[in-house]
């Protein structure tokens, strides 16, 4: 599951069953059904039951499902994450994650409900990185845990902690979003950017995903479905990238037929690195409808 | 169990507000408001009083107003009412 595509992470209301039902006809790779933030003080308990049974119950089909739950130190974290894991949850999203620790501490709560269900190493971990502190510790959260899917900025909380506003350009994010790619790349896990809460700016919204798309993103949180058609065509591969992918994979393939591990395509040498780049090109055509796989 | 007057969910579509009062009769007595009472009404009531029962409530009056939940939503809404109206948390 830690290879799935993930351009699109959309956030649901946790307390908001309407929305909850329909969001994955849209066509998310995730959605982020969230208990913190959008849920007031008052519903909490009700937010949690109206996860848990719907996680229980709709069919998501192949939508990754991700929980984000309340912090553990307030009095809702360990019960948001007894009724997540019990029902099947992909994924727990922890809010404002600062320390490794704090990443163990959730993996301890996650063993417990597990263990007791005779599941236990079933549930991933995403972080969610929304402070300075968090940004210096960021391949310590990424590396925490095993059970690490991802990290992600959120950038309203990070701007704060920077005492300094957010911007369209994006210059005060930059730091933290290269250090959150390079700290998930060198762990080994995704990585995704913040939410673009002007949805009547869609032409930004496109600019500040292409830009995180150049910086290695793997895609980005979503706040509304007008948005995921945005960011899957901006992370579709271009015709002569799926072309170029393809030659390389089809070389790959004949020359492990001949016994041979590297291979020269047009004169260049293919290795590793180029035959990972070229499966995810493929990846994503295919995920984005330009290319079928009964066409490979 | 002992209850005490408490409300889960909201009047938006696709959710349904539950009201749980101490029975003023034997048993569950559901008073039923939903657009969709007459193709669903039965399944409604159904759902509520196996919710109800499942947490050991025997004994109540219960006003439902329906815009179109699920069953999760009305299995979801009629516990957060109940947990509420015995103080008694599902994930104690």
């Amino acid at each position: 599951m830690k290879d799935r595509l993930r351009r699109t992470m959309m956030f649901v209301p946790g307390n908001n069953p309407s929305m909850m039902a329909d969001a994955y006809l849209y066509g998310p790779d995730s959605i982020m059904l969230d208990l913190e933030d959008s849920v007031t003080m008052a519903e909490k308990d009700a937010a949690r039951l109206l996860v848990h049974n719907a996680l229980k119950t709709i069919d998501y089909g192949n939508t990754e499902m991700v929980v984000r739950i309340n912090p553990l130190n307030t009095p809702y974290g360990k019960k948001d994450v007894e009724a997540v894991v019990s029902a099947g949850v992909n994924v727990i999203r922890m809010p404002k994650t600062e320390t490794a620790e704090e990443v163990k501490e959730l993996e301890a709560e996650i063993i417990k409900v597990e263990e007791r269900l005779g599941c236990v190493g079933r549930t991933q971990i995403m972080a969610a990185i929304e402070s300075a502190l968090g940004v210096i510790n960021a391949y310590a959260i990424a590396t925490a845990s095993k059970r690490m899917m991802g990290i992600a900025l959120g950038a309203e909380d990070y701007t704060a902690s920077l005492k300094t506003p957010r911007t369209n350009e994006g210059t005060e994010l930059l730091m933290a979003r290269q250090t959150i790619v390079v700290a998930s790349r060198a762990a080994g896990i995704n990585c995704f950017d913040t939410v673009y809460s002007n949805l009547n700016d869609m032409d930004a919204f496109r600019r500040e995903v292409e830009a995180i798309k150049a910086l290695g993103f793997d895609g980005k949180s979503i706040i509304n479905p007008r948005q995921i058609e945005v960011v899957n065509e901006v992370f579709a591969p271009k015709q002569k990238d799926i072309d170029k992918a393809l030659a390389v994979v089809a070389a790959i393939k004949e020359a492990q037929a001949k016994g041979s591990g590297v291979i020269s395509l047009n004169g260049k040498m293919v290795d590793k690195p180029v035959v990972i780049r070229a499966e995810h090109t493929i990846e994503l055509a295919i995920a984005s409808g330009i290319l079928r796989e009964e066409d490979l | 169990m002992e209850l005490k007057t408490a409300q889960a969910g909201t009047l938006e579509s696709g959710d349904i507000v539950i009201e749980l009062a101490p029975a003023t009769g034997a048993g569950i007595e559901i008073e039923l408001n939903s657009t969709v009472a007459y193709q669903f009404g039965e399944q409604i009531k159904k759902v509520i009083t196996e919710t109800l029962q499942g947490l050991d409530i025997t004994a109540a009056h219960v006003t439902a107003t329906d815009k179109g939940a699920l069953d999760c939503t009305i299995k979801a809404r009629t516990t957060a009412a109940a947990v509420r109206a015995t103080g008694k948390d599902v994930w104690m």
